[in-house]
Parts: C-alpha cells; structure tokens; sequence
C-alpha cells in the first residue's frame, strides 16, 4: 500500500509541486481544448441547440447541414481551394528563396551585418501601412484580386520568417561539410544543393510550417487584396456575422474544415522536425 | 601528380598574422608534414593551399600552374579534414562517389573506382552505412577513400589522425604511410604531433609564428636542430636544456653549467665561431644520458654524479630525473639501471650528440 502511493505521489514534499504542475497543465489543456471542442461540437449541433442553458455537450441529432451550407452556399469550397493554392504556392515560394538568401548570408556575409538585420526589419512595419499602397499597384497592374497577386504578396510577407529560420540553421551547420565538398570539385550551387540543402532540411521543413500557417491564416491582406474571386477561406468568415444574426453552426463547420490542413501538415512534418540529422558528420 | 611550390605566401585574420612569408618547394611524389604547435599556421597554410583560404599575397603553384585565384574545385587536389567531415546524409558509398557525381561520370565506372579504393582500405562491406554506423577509425577510412577516389594531384591531410584513440592512431598512421608507398602522390600533412612528423614524413617542415623554423629530413631535424626550438618540439620525451657559459680554452671548448656547475668539456670542433663566455644551452637528449659502466668514462662522454629523484619505468625503458648545476635533467636508462628515487648513480653524457644553442638568440652554433 505504502509503496504504491508513493508511486502515485513521490513523497510529501513533491506533493506540492506536482499538484501545481498538474494543474498548470490541466487549466492549459482544458484552455485549448475546450474551444476547439465547442467548435467542432457546434458544427454539428441543429441552430435550436447554439445558445441553450445548460449547454448542449453533445447534440441528441447531429447534422450535417452547416457543413453544406458553408462549402456550397457561402462558396467555403471555393476559399478552400484558394487557400490551398495560395498558401502552398507562397510557402514554396518563401522557403526556396528563404533558404538562398539566408545561405547568402550566413556563408558568405552578404551585405556584411546590415542586410540580414534590414530583411527582418520589414517584419517590424504594420500592415496596414503597406496595405493601402499594394492594393493601389496591384489594381493598376491587374494583380488585384488574382491569385497570383495574393501568393506574391504573402512570399514578400513571409521572406524574412523564413530567412531568419534558415540564416540561424545555416549558422549552426558546420562549414567544414561544405568546404569538403568544395575541395571533392563540387561548385558551390551544387554543394549547396546536394549538401548544405539535405542538412539543412529540418529547418526548412520548420520554416515552411511557420510560413504555411502565417499565410493560411492571414485575413487582412486577404480581406483587401482580393473580392469575388481569389478570396481565401479566413475572408469568409465575415459573411456569418449578419444583420439578421449570427450563423453559428455554419462558422463552425468552416472553421473545423480549416483545421484539417494544419493538423495533416503538422502530422507530416513532425518527423522532419525533430533535429539530429547532423549526428555522426563529425567526432562525437 | 604535381609538385607544390609556395613563394612569399603571407595570410592574415584581422590583426592576427597566420602566415608570414612562408617559402616551400615540395617535389613531386613527396610526403611533406607541416609541424608545429597550434597557432603556428600550419593548417591555415594547407587550406590556402587547397584554395578554402585565399592569401594576402604570395603564389600557390601546383604542377607549375599558377592556382591563387582558382577555386577549390578546379585545384585538382582533396583533402582529409580532422573532422572527417563525411555528408551525414549520404552512405559510404555516396560520400565516395559524391565527387565522381558532380562530374558526371558513368555509373559503372564510378562504381568501378569506388570499389578499388574502398578495397585499398578494407572498407568494402561498410559502403552501405551511413556515417553515424561507422566507427571513427572507419569514417577515417571513408573520408580517406573519399579522397583517393579522385586520383587528385595532391592529397591534403589536416590533422587526420587527431580524433581518433591511441591505438588506432598508431595503426591508421602505417595505413596512411602504406598508402603513400602504393599511390605515390605528393602528400601534404598537418599534425601537431612529432611521432606523426617523424614517422610519416619524407620531409618534415616545422612551423613557429606563422614562418618556417627548419625543414629537412626527420633525421636531419631531429639530429641536427637549427635553433633550440626544434630541439625541444622533436623527440619524446623532450631535450634537456642545460643553462651554462662557453669557456674556450687550450685544449678546446668546454660549457661550465648554472653558476659554478661543473664543466663539461665538448667535442674538439665544436663552437669554433663563438665567443667565450657566452651564455649557451647545451641540448641533450634523454637517451644521451647514460648509465656509467666501469672504467674511465669513453671518449667525447661526461661523467657525471646524479641523485635520481623521480623514477618512471615504461617496461623497456626507465626515465629517471636528477639534478645537474640545479636544473632538472632526464635520463633515458636500461629498465634495470635505475631502481628508486635517492638513489645515487653514475651517468654520462653523450656530448658527441649533444647540440649547442646561443641562449639570447636560440640558434645552434
């Protein structure tokens, strides 16, 4: 009896802290998780369900409705292909140049200190400040509301998320793996791609999640960029929220399909993500 | 196949002055180490050589071509990093054949060379692993055989063999010096490490503050050391240096050791061109000291009386520390010569292979 509460709770004086951490943990989890519990559950619950007291934790007749009525109605479909379109071809876009730029950088010191401190820079400016300009340029170069407009905007956007990942993976990267490949005849584009790229592939997997999500979940540059045709799945959102009320389950279901990408990568990536690769170029 | 010559070569980091003014002829076929204790500049001359470092001025020729300006790639040589530095990513087999790729070379007979050197080196049946299954004296192996596969002018080692244990080292050193008997290619080779020096090395060039303190052949270096610093950089364990003044009389010269130490007479010849009383060091070479057998002590030998203080047997040999005109000097003794510190013997002092050194300027007279 004594040895197994001790393997519940490792003595008087653990008991404290690992109270506390318990709890700390608990009040976070139920703090993520709930939420996203209510909107998935919402998602299915009939409208007469939404607002009653006490709540409904699970609805006695789940539906389907709202889903439909979000993909088809409210065009979801449509935003989600487009987010899709957009956000891969902007995190492509803003992994590939990220990663030659910041291996510019690290390497070879390109614009000694101040270019890589003046890439991040432009993350220190407000969108609204640069979105009023854009849209005007876009509209004059018949950028506006095309997709191409928007995947070009959100890669500038993103570029020094991704440069900076990358500039400090490249940093850590012993050099000596490259100058072996220099002196094996190999030109710096191909020792580039064929040996420092491979390495570095955790961190370009991590950037290009970084970048994923930054740009799947963007709403403003979307909301003003683009109109009826190039829209992104976060702009739909505002047409739930009517004159003549709310459209909750509808919200729901938009909201719980949008997830579904993030969590697909997520699962994806979550190999790559973890560093190591590196094990067993050098000593030790 | 190529000779290597190095005219004026100077390279700076900032205000630290890696290499000043080296001058280097090395011949076709030869292995050459480049010696010296860290900070010499002996590595930041060989990646200048392999083009990873560019020099402030100075020329690099290889083959009698003139390579300053060349990247690596185009240099025609391939170089053995301390840190193996094999691509993590890619087998033995890919880390081979990674430069016979990027040239594109046909499959087969890519596969063709990969195979004959990694038979040359015993490594067939590691081709398939990745570095991190290899051991160290196996990823050694490989980057060796990344290297050879190449068949490159010149073969750069950096410090190879620095990583790895006592054992293997000792074993990887007579690989790396078989292998230079098979292939025959000029080699150059930056170790730290004497014994590395002395074994491997046709010619040894020793390093100091980044310019050339001696160069020749190992025996020529160790048995005649141009200044007090080679004496002391080669052999294991060190040269006893003894202080002492030049006292040239009738019957020649002699070195009267510390402040009234005996006088030992030198070797008639010896210290013609110096000047009496100067301030010298006499160099001698533990194995130089020697256990007095009876009868007078042989000619061109000093005997003299030692209180041992510190005993350390090796099995075959025993070194044994005494005091002479109160500086500490090592004996390399018989194992049997020598039982116990306090015990009083009789050694002498080989001065036939002793050197001499000014002491204010360190060069040998």
């Amino acid at each position: 009896m004594a040895a197994r509460s001790r393997s519940l709770a490792p003595g008087p004086r653990a008991t404290g802290a690992g109270v506390a951490r318990f709890l700390i943990v608990a009040l976070f989890i139920v703090f993520v998780l709930v939420p996203l519990y209510w909107v998935i559950i919402t998602s299915i619950k009939p409208s007469s369900d939404y607002l009653t007291v006490p709540p409904v934790w699970f609805p006695a007749e789940p539906t389907i409705v709202h889903y439909t009525a979000a993909l088809f109605s409210y065009r979801g479909l449509q935003g989600l292909i487009n987010s899709v379109i957009i956000a891969s071809a902007a995190t492509v876009l803003s992994a590939v140049m990220g990663t030659m730029m910041a291996y510019s950088l690290a390497r070879f010191n390109t614009g000694g200190q101040h270019l890589a401190f003046w890439v991040l820079s432009q993350r220190f400016l407000p969108p609204v400040a640069i979105v009023l300009p854009i849209f005007l340029l876009f509209r004059s170069w018949g950028l506006y509301d095309t997709h191409i407009g928007l995947i070009l905007a959100y890669t500038f956007m993103t570029l020094p998320l991704s440069v900076w990942m990358m500039y400090a993976y490249f940093r850590q990267l012993p050099r000596s793996l490259e100058e072996a490949a220099w002196v094996d005849g190999l030109s710096r584009w191909q020792a580039f791609w064929m040996v420092a790229v491979p390495l570095a592939a955790p961190g370009v997997a991590a950037a290009a999640v970084f970048v994923f999500i930054a740009v799947w979940t963007e709403f403003f540059f979307a909301l003003i960029l683009t109109s009826r045709y190039a829209f992104t799945l976060p702009t739909i959102f505002r047409a739930f929220l009517g004159f003549q009320g709310a459209q909750y389950g509808e919200a729901c279901a938009l909201a719980t399909t949008s997830l579904a990408p993030s969590i697909v990568l997520g699962i994806l990536v979550q190999r790559h993500l973890v560093r190591g690769l590196t094990l067993g170029a050098l000593r030790g | 196949m190529a000779n290597v010559k190095i005219s004026t070569l100077h390279k700076s980091f900032g205000p630290v002055r890696a290499v000043r003014g080296v001058d280097l002829d090395i011949p076709d076929g030869e292995f050459t180490v480049l010696v010296g204790p860290s900070g010499c500049g002996k590595s930041t001359l060989l990646r200048t050589i392999a083009g990873l470092e560019d020099a402030d001025s100075g020329d690099i020729e290889i083959g009698g071509e003139l390579v300053n300006q060349m990247r690596p790639r185009d240099r025609d040589v391939a170089m053995v990093f301390q840190d193996y530095a094999l691509y993590p990513h890619m087998t033995a087999y890919g880390n081979i054949s990674l430069s016979l790729r990027a040239r594109r070379m046909p499959k087969s007979e890519i596969d063709e060379r990969v195979k004959r050197a990694a038979e040359m080196l015993g490594i067939v049946s590691l081709l398939e692993r990745f570095p991190r299954q290899l051991s160290g004296g196996q990823r050694q192996r490989v980057a060796i055989g990344r290297a050879i596969v190449r068949n490159p002018r010149v073969f750069l080692f950096d410090e190879p063999l620095s990583n790895l244990d006592a054992q293997l080292r000792d074993e990887m050193r007579g690989e790396i010096k078989r292998l230079h008997q098979e292939i025959a290619t000029t080699m150059i080779y930056v170790t730290h490490d004497q014994v590395e020096a002395m074994t491997l090395a046709d010619r040894i060039v020793l390093l100091r503050d980044g310019m050339i303190e001696q160069q020749g052949a190992p025996l020529d270096l160790f048995e005649q050391p141009a200044t007090q610093f080679v004496g002391g950089f080669l052999g294991s364990p060190r040269m006893n240096f003894l202080r002492g003044k030049l006292a040239l009389g009738a019957e020649g010269a002699a070195v009267r050791l510390g402040e009234g130490g005996p006088n030992v007479p030198l070797p008639a010849g010896r210290a013609r061109t110096a000047a009496n009383g100067v301030d010298v060091v006499l160099g001698l070479r533990p194995e130089h000291v020697e256990r007095a057998a009876a009868g007078p002590a042989p000619d061109g030998y000093a005997r003299v009386e030692a209180t041992i203080e510190l005993v350390q047997p090796t099995g075959s040999r025993s070194y044994a520390t005494f005091r002479l005109a109160g500086q500490p000097v090592m004996a390399e003794l018989q194992a049997h010569d020598v039982s116990r510190a306090g015990e009083q013997i009789r050694v002498d002092l080989n001065l036939r292979r002793a050197a001499l050194f000014d002491f204010a300027s360190g060069k040998a007279l």
